[in-house]
C-alpha cells in the first residue's frame, strides 16, 4: 500500500530512490567526507553511513552556507544524494539544491518527516506537486 | 512571483544568458519561500572558497564571466581558501591554487571586487538600518540583520552571485518584517568576560532555537558588547542555530524594548551556567597535547590582533604546536605597520592574509602537517572542524596562547 505525504512546493526533478533517515539536522561542510560520501561528524546520527544516491531525511539545517556550492559539486562527481527531505529547510539548501539541480521539499503536512518515513523505504519524490509517495516501506 | 519589465527582460535573456541564469536561479528559490516578487539590494557579499566549489562550481563561474557577465551592484568576497603567497608550506598544493586563480580571475571579469574578509562589517561598508542586501557567509549575516539593522537572508555563493548580476533577490525570510519579529525569548544571567564566552552564550541560545525560521529576543544583557564581543556572539549562533538574527533588548537597533519585536508575550526560557557547561565542557582537553592554535573564524579584527600581539610579546611557542591566525587584508596593512604582526610573528606565530582557516581545505592540510588536536577561542570553528577529523577544543585567547606556549592544553575556564 502507498502512502502519499504532501509538502510545500519544492525544487528539482521528480527521483525515486530508498530513504536514510535521521532525526538530526544538515550541513555538507560541518557533517560530510564529501570525498568519500559518508558522514564524518563523529556526533551526527548518520556517522559512517553512505549518503550516495539516498533520499536523505533529515531535520532541518544547521550551520553555513558553504553547502549551496557544495551539493553541486558533489553532483559534478556522481557522489551525491538523489534527494533532501527536510522538516524545514533553509535559505542555503534550497540555493545549493537549486544550483545543482536536486530534488528537496520541506513542510510536510502530517508532521515529522523523520517520523513519518523510515529508513530503507522507497519513495518517489516530486517537488513540482509538493509530494513524497511511500511506495514500499521498509520492513519495521 | 511578480516582475517587474526589467526582470521579465532579463527572464527573456535581454540582458545576457548569465543574468538570465540568474534570475531563474532566484525564481526557483523565491517559489519556495512563496515570495510575491523582488526586491533590490545595495550590495551582495560572496562565499566561494575553493574546496567548496570544486573544479565544477569554478568552471561554473568561468562560464558565466565568458558570456560576459557583469554585475550590476557593490559586491565583494568571503575570505578565500588559499592564501597565493603561503600555501605550500601549509601543506596546499598547486592543484588547489590554480583552482583559486582560476575562480579570481573568473571573478575580477566580472567586476566582483576580491576584498576576501568576513568581517565587512567591520572593514569594508557596513550596511545601513533597513538596507536590504545580499550577503553569504552566516558570522555577516547574523551581524547585519542583528547590529547593523539591515535585511539579508543566508545567500549561498550561487544565490548571491545571482544577486550581483540582476541587483535583488527574491523577498522572503528576513526582507519581510513579520520574520523579524521575535519567536523565542531568552533570559541570561551572567555577561560573558571573553570573546570564548561570548561564543559559548551564543551557541547555546542557537543550539535552543534551533531552526533558521527562528528570532530569538534576550534579556539579561546590560550595557553594549564590544563590536568583537557581539561579532563572536553572532557567528557562533548561526554556526549552532542556522539562526540568521536575534535581537538584545536595550542594545540591538530593532529593539528598544521587549514590544517593539512583540516579545512580551513570549515563554521566558532562562539560559543557565549548566547550559553554557553544556555546550563548552565537550571541547576541553585539559593536559592534552595540542597540535595547532588556531585564531580565526570570524577573521581577526584591528583590535583583536592588537590583543593577541601582547599576549605573544615576550613569549615563544612550543616546537610542536603551529598557531595560525587570520585576518582580512584590510587589517594586515594596519597590524603591520603597528607592530602587531612582527610581536606574532615574533612568538612563532603565521598570520595568513585573506583566508580562514575552515576554509583551507581544513582536511588536507591536516593530514600534511599531521594536526589532530586543535585549540581556538572561536566556537564557530570547534563546531566546524569535527567532521573534518580534528578533535578540536576551546580556551580564552589568554589560554591559547599559553597553550601554544606549553606545548598543552591549558584551559582555566572553571577555574
Amino acid at each position: 500500500m502507498t502512502t502519499r505525504l504532501a509538502c510545500h512546493v519544492g525544487i528539482g526533478p521528480t527521483v525515486d530512490g530508498v530513504a536514510l533517515v535521521a532525526d538530526d539536522n544538515f550541513s555538507a561542510r560541518y557533517d560530510l567526507d564529501r570525498v568519500n560520501g559518508v558522514f564524518s561528524r563523529p556526533q551526527h546520527r548518520l556517522y559512517g553511513q553512505s549518503y550516495r544516491d539516498v533520499i536523505l531525511v533529515l531535520n532541518t539545517a544547521k550551520g553555513g552556507v558553504a553547502t549551496a556550492w557544495m551539493l553541486h559539486e558533489m553532483v559534478s562527481r556522481d557522489m551525491a544524494p538523489k534527494a533532501l527531505l527536510l522538516n524545514a529547510a533553509n535559505t542555503i539548501l534550497a540555493q545549493g539544491a537549486a544550483l545543482a539541480n536536486m530534488a528537496m521539499c520541506d513542510r510536510f503536512t502530517d508532521g515529522d518527516v523523520t517520523g513519518l518515513i523510515r529508513t530503507g523505504d522507497r519513495l518517489v519524490v516530486d517537488p513540482a506537486a509538493g509530494l513524497v509517495t511511500i511506495a514500499e516501506r521498509a520492513a519495521a | 512571483m511578480k516582475l517587474d519589465d526589467q526582470e521579465q527582460a532579463m527572464l527573456a535573456g535581454e540582458h545576457g544568458s548569465a543574468c538570465q541564469w540568474a534570475i531563474q536561479h532566484q525564481l526557483q528559490v523565491g517559489r519556495m519561500f512563496d515570495a510575491a516578487d523582488m526586491v533590490s539590494v545595495s550590495q551582495a557579499h560572496m562565499m566561494a572558497d575553493p574546496e567548496s566549489l570544486g573544479d565544477a562550481g569554478v568552471a561554473f563561474v568561468e562560464g558565466l564571466a565568458a558570456d560576459g557577465a557583469h554585475v550590476a551592484i557593490p559586491m565583494i568576497t568571503d575570505p578565500r581558501g588559499v592564501d597565493l603567497s603561503y600555501y605550500l608550506p601549509l601543506g596546499q598544493t598547486e592543484e588547489m591554487a590554480d583552482l583559486e586563480r582560476r575562480f579570481v580571475a573568473a571573478c575580477r571579469a566580472m567586476g566582483i571586487m576580491m576584498t576576501d574578509t568576513c568581517i565587512n562589517y567591520q572593514t569594508i561598508m557596513p550596511p545601513l538600518y533597513g538596507d536590504h542586501v545580499a550577503y553569504g557567509d552566516t558570522g555577516v549575516v547574523i551581524y547585519s540583520n542583528s547590529v547593523c539593522g539591515a535585511r539579508s537572508n543566508f545567500e549561498g555563493g550561487p544565490s548571491a552571485l545571482a544577486a550581483g548580476l540582476t541587483g535583488r533577490t527574491p523577498r522572503y525570510g528576513l526582507h519581510l518584517d513579520e520574520n523579524r519579529r521575535a519567536t523565542q525569548r531568552f533570559v541570561v544571567d551572567d555577561r560573558p568576560r571573553d570573546l570564548m564566552e561570548w561564543g559559548i552564550l551564543g551557541a547555546t541560545i542557537g543550539r535552543m532555537a534551533g531552526s533558521y525560521w527562528e528570532v530569538p529576543v534576550i534579556e539579561g544583557i546590560d550595557g553594549a558588547p564590544t563590536s568583537d564581543e557581539i561579532k563572536h556572539f553572532g557567528a557562533a549562533m548561526a554556526s549552532w542555530g542556522s539562526t540568521p538574527l536575534f535581537h538584545i533588548v536595550g542594545v540591538t537597533p530593532e529593539c528598544r524594548d521587549l514590544g517593539d519585536v512583540e516579545g512580551a508575550g513570549l515563554d521566558a526560557r532562562r539560559v543557565a551556567a549548566a547550559d553554557l557547561n553544556d555546550l563548552g565542557a565537550p571541547f576541553g582537553a585539559a593536559g592534552e597535547a595540542v597540535d595547532v592554535v588556531v585564531f580565526a573564524a570570524p577573521q581577526l579584527s584591528l583590535v583583536e590582533i592588537a590583543q593577541l600581539a601582547r599576549l605573544c610579546e615576550g613569549r615563544r611557542r612550543a616546537s610542536s604546536t603551529d598557531m595560525i591566525v587570520c585576518t582580512p587584508v584590510q587589517v594586515y596593512g594596519d597590524a603591520k605597520q603597528l607592530g602587531y604582526i612582527d610581536s606574532i610573528e615574533g612568538f612563532g606565530g603565521t598570520v595568513l592574509t585573506g583566508t580562514c582557516f575552515y576554509q583551507q581545505y581544513a582536511r588536507e592540510i591536516a593530514e600534511a602537517n599531521g594536526w589532530t588536536r586543535l585549540l581556538s577561542n572561536s566556537v564557530k570553528i570547534v563546531n566546524i572542524l569535527g567532521g573534518y577529523g580534528y578533535r578540536p577544543v576551546l580556551a580564552s585567547m589568554e589560554d591559547c596562547v599559553a597553550s601554544a606556549e606549553a606545548g598543552t592544553v591549558i584551559d582555566r575556564r572553571s577555574a
